[in-house]
């Protein structure tokens, strides 16, 4: 069983915040999708557990590429019930467009909405308003989705915790089924790392961070991973592979995929890959590497790490292994039947306890 | 005197840092004809690395100069270089015993500077002909007039006749050697006397045993002839002697009075063969070894730790090689609490300190923890008896102490007026008292201090350099010990005595010295998951405290199919900056904190 995911680098603009692979330049979108299906042409899989588009903003571009990716797809054995996810951005969602993705089998639709304020939506460099985001939600319930969610972030520049409370309400108020609530991460190479900006301090962060949980659970949303929340059900099956270290294959633009314990990942030189250079990085996994992936990828999720799994795949006690750092950080961690997982207060350090596995 | 004595003469050339002591000993040699110019390497006499890197001396060397003089005769030059820093100064004392005559660099823009003068007395205590050369006369700033007047009026020495050169420039070499000629005496000595000679340096050779370095001044020895070392007592059979060569050992079959040159003798010790000792003839003795030869003691100590615990083996073997060459570092086994199995080593100072800490970093390869330094304090207890405390951790309990008595230097301070308040200021800070100023011209003085030696040890000269904007220069000398209120500064980190932060301080300035230290290791401590309190005490009071809160967050909110080889190596190198941490209960301590109290008055 593979997930699949494919790049589509596009954007109207690229946000303030943003270190993704995308630009705003579409010249070369036609080499481009010849190129990608070319990709897609090229590789065999058995079966297909989950698609994702995105981006990028798949949605940005002519829904007739999207058909011709799902059309390429269509040719490997695509599970009945497949989760099949489109990025989207507000702004971009007609509802001709809606149902043309419905048309070609996707199911479930990804909104980055960020913030409910518009002062703050421009000052991430959002291309939307929250009016246009509600507008666009509608187009996407007409259309038909039932699968829906929404990226919300927090810790934003002059964000009050009020504001992010606000957020929230809104957000549930329209029921989607799932929500992705990320603490803003002030890359590198984006036009923010130069600013100056008024960030709320850590404490700030994991009130918002903690009541975000609060009050989502609340609303009928489990907190299932660090940054991610779900009614029953409806997980995201795509993103679950990634942190449980299941096979996935991507194409398209700087495209990451693992496959036998190797992790490869695409160029992101545009020239080169419409020229048919795809990868460029591959990087095979030792034994220790894939042991410390399994501890701080899965650890990422509420559930924890199965000691039995960690026994089947690696012959290894993971209590008689990591038992040091267990006990070290015996107050933010949990251990009960046969999953080790972080608490509330782990999670929010959770990179010096996942250390302890590297 | 013999004819041949006649043709001898045997110097050394001082002077301070940076004035051009080994740029005009190159020139020298480069002059006399013995290395091509593509032979020449920069700086042939400073072998070591370090010693480049630095631009100082750390061992004597010595190299016999073959030079054709103005009455057409050959004249044997026996160059004796002597080490550059105050840390050694027992080491230069002894080499320029050994010499009749020293050339005095000087810059001729700088002019006389505080190693100047502490090598002329030094130069003048050993009864030296003092030969004055004014070098670096073709910088533009230089002012060879006002120097040789500042040399007449300060040293009293005539410079009228004094060469003018640049060693650099090879300006007017050839007047060094007519002044070298005409103003050292020749040496004298008797060569049917029994044998005397003087080891100035010795140093170890893996085919030849040690090589000591000597200079006979009466008597001859050679292959065969067997010697006695008068301090330690030890007898030899000689296997060979010979003279400097420029970069080697040329053999020849007899050193007599006069010469300067080196036996072997399968020596596998350099603690046999100290420095200054009076080097005989086992079966016909002088009865009266040459006068100045002193044990030397080490003046500064501090541990030494491997940073990985399992190198320990490592850190003895090289230490003990180390010490092969180099009789003044001393070492034994030391256990902390916090650092595990390690080494007291004691030093002559703190570039010795530096020097050896960084061989052992570059040469062997080792990554060490080092403590702060210390000196050698006498406690007296009230039970009547004395103790040398060399590791802070070490001192009794108060309560069993009369009294602690600490070492005392002067220090010779010489700098442009200006700074004399600031100076004065910063020297009353460490405790110093005051004994004196004198004006050396108009815009330059010499300020004299007594001065705690546990003041100096740590920054003092850094300080001082900063302060004067560069341009003050220090000396010292040992006089004593004396009574001092000093007390025990403990380091609590996560309510734990940390015993390799613990320090010796004087009363008045350990609340300050306390706060000071908890503030910087709050810097240098990174935060954990839970709050560490920093504190330091003395006894059981604790006199200043500090909090290194908890981390509140790190965590990396989104982690999906494209990063994760990229958090992976986050993760990595966050975990590569955890190892180089020590453990001290639950708690990573980063190396550079065990030199924390090294840094107290950085801002």
């Amino acid at each position: 069983m593979t997930s699949l995911y494919i790049h589509i680098p596009f954007c109207r603009r690229k946000c303030l915040y943003c270190d993704f692979l995308s630009f705003s330049d579409t010249k070369y979108i036609n080499e481009y999708f010849d190129a990608l299906i070319k990709e897609i042409n090229a590789f065999d899989c058995k079966k297909v557990r989950s698609i994702f588009i995105g981006g990028g903003t798949p949605s940005y571009i002519d829904s007739k590429y999207i058909g011709k990716i799902m059309e390429a797809l269509s040719r490997y054995n695509i599970e009945k019930n497949a989760e099949i996810t489109i990025e989207a951005n507000p702004g971009t969602l007609t509802l001709q467009k809606l149902k043309a993705y419905k048309s070609y089998g996707i199911n479930r639709i990804s909104i980055g909405l960020q913030a409910w304020q518009n002062e703050l939506l421009k000052a991430l460099g959002r291309i939307h308003t929250r009016e246009s985001f509600i507008e666009n939600y509608e187009n996407v319930l007409k259309a038909g989705f039932e699968n829906i969610n929404i990226d919300l972030m927090f810790s934003l520049p002059e964000q009050s915790i009020d504001m992010w409370l606000e957020t929230l309400e809104n957000v549930t108020a329209l029921n989607p089924a799932h929500i992705s609530a990320y603490s803003l991460i002030v890359e590198e190479n984006t036009p923010f790392y130069d600013m100056e900006l008024a960030l709320p301090d850590d404490e700030t962060d994991r009130k918002m961070y903690h009541s975000a949980i609060e009050l989502l659970k609340a609303k009928g949303y489990m907190q299932y991973e660090i940054s991610n929340f779900a009614k029953e059900g409806f997980h995201s099956v795509h993103n679950c592979a990634y942190w449980q270290r299941k096979e996935y294959k991507g194409f398209g633009l700087g495209a990451a995929s693992l496959m036998d314990n190797c992790r490869t990942k695409n160029t992101e030189s545009i020239s080169d890959y419409i020229k048919g250079v795809t990868i460029a990085e591959s990087e095979g996994l030792t034994k220790a590497d894939c042991m410390a992936e399994y501890m701080f990828l899965g650890m990422r999720m509420k559930k924890g790490v199965s000691i039995s799994g960690f026994k089947r795949e690696f012959g290894e006690d993971m209590l008689e292994k990591y038992g040091k750092a267990f006990e070290k950080f015996k107050d933010f961690i949990e251990i009960s039947g046969d999953f080790v997982r972080l608490n509330e207060k782990g999670i929010d350090i959770s990179n010096m306890i996942f250390c302890e596995f590297i | 005197m013999s004819n041949r004595q006649s043709k001898i003469r045997n110097f050394s050339i001082i002077a301070h840092i940076d004035h051009g002591k080994s740029t005009l000993a190159d020139r020298l040699i480069q002059q006399s004809g013995l290395l091509t110019e593509r032979e020449m390497q920069e700086q042939v006499l400073d072998n070591m690395d370090l010693e480049r890197e630095r631009g100082i001396t750390i061992k004597a060397q010595a190299v016999r100069l073959i030079h054709k003089g103005k009455d057409g005769e050959e004249y044997t030059l026996n160059l004796i270089d002597t080490p550059g820093h105050v840390d050694f100064n027992y080491e230069v004392s002894r080499s320029l015993a050994a010499c009749d005559g020293a050339v005095l660099v000087v810059d001729a823009a700088q002019g006389v500077e505080a190693q100047t003068l502490a090598n002329v007395y030094l130069a003048l205590d050993n009864n030296l002909e003092i030969v004055p050369v004014i070098n670096k006369i073709d910088l533009p700033s230089a002012e060879p007039e006002r120097v040789k007047a500042e040399i007449e009026d300060i040293i009293g020495l005539d410079c009228s006749e004094a060469p003018l050169i640049s060693a650099k420039a090879n300006i007017n070499i050839d007047s060094v050697f007519d002044k070298i000629i005409s103003d050292i005496p020749a040496p004298e000595g008797d060569e049917s006397a029994p044998l005397k000679a003087l080891i100035f340096d010795s140093f170890y050779d893996s085919y030849k045993g040690v090589i000591v370095f000597m200079r006979i001044f009466d008597g001859c020895v050679k292959k065969g002839t067997r010697v006695r070392f008068m301090a330690t007592n030890k007898v030899f059979e000689t296997v060979e002697v010979g003279v400097f060569g420029p970069g080697q050992f040329l053999p020849v079959d007899e050193l007599k009075a006069g010469d300067v040159g080196y036996l072997t003798a399968s020596i596998k010790n350099v603690r046999d063969t100290r420095i200054g000792d009076t080097v005989t003839t086992a079966d016909n003795p002088v009865k009266e070894a040459l006068p100045g030869y002193k044990k030397v003691n080490s003046m500064v100590y501090c541990g030494i730790f491997p940073a990985d615990g399992s190198k320990y083996g490592d850190l003895r073997d090289a230490l003990e090689k180390l010490q092969l060459n180099d009789a003044a570092l001393r070492f034994e086994a030391e256990t902390s609490v916090a650092l595990g199995f390690g080494f007291r080593c004691g030093f002559l100072g703190l570039l010795h300190l530096e020097i050896i800490q960084e061989r052992l970093e570059r040469e062997y390869n080792l990554d060490l923890i080092t403590t702060a330094p210390s000196v050698i304090y006498k406690v007296y207890l009230t039970d009547g008896t004395q103790i040398e405390l060399s590791n802070p951790t070490d001192l009794p309990d108060v309560t069993t102490i009369e009294r602690i008595e600490e070492p005392i230097v002067r220090a010779e301070i010489i700098l442009p007026s200006e700074y004399i308040g600031t100076i004065m200021e910063l020297c009353q800070q460490r405790r110093g008292e005051y004994e004196g100023m004198e004006y050396l011209e108009e815009t330059r003085a010499v300020l004299t201090y007594r001065l705690p030696l546990n003041e100096i040890i740590y920054d003092f000269f850094d300080v001082l350099k900063s302060r004067s904007r560069g341009y003050a220069s220090f000396d010292y000398e040992l006089i004593g010990y004396e009574p001092s209120r000093l007390v025990k500064l403990d380091i609590l980190v996560n309510r734990e005595v940390v015993d390799a932060l613990s320090f010796i301080v004087h009363e008045d300035s350990a609340q300050e010295k306390g706060r000071k230290m908890a503030e910087k290791l709050k810097k240098e401590i990174p935060r954990h998951q839970f709050e560490i309190p920093i504190q330091a005490a003395i006894g059981n009071k604790i006199i200043a405290r500090e909090t290194i809160s908890a981390v509140r967050k790190d965590v990396l909110a989104k982690c999906y199919g494209g990063d994760i080889t990229r958090k992976r190596k986050l993760l990595e190198k966050q975990k590569e900056g955890k190892k180089r941490m020590r453990q001290i209960g639950s708690i990573e301590v980063p190396q550079a904190a065990f030199m924390s109290v090294l840094k107290l008055d950085e801002e």
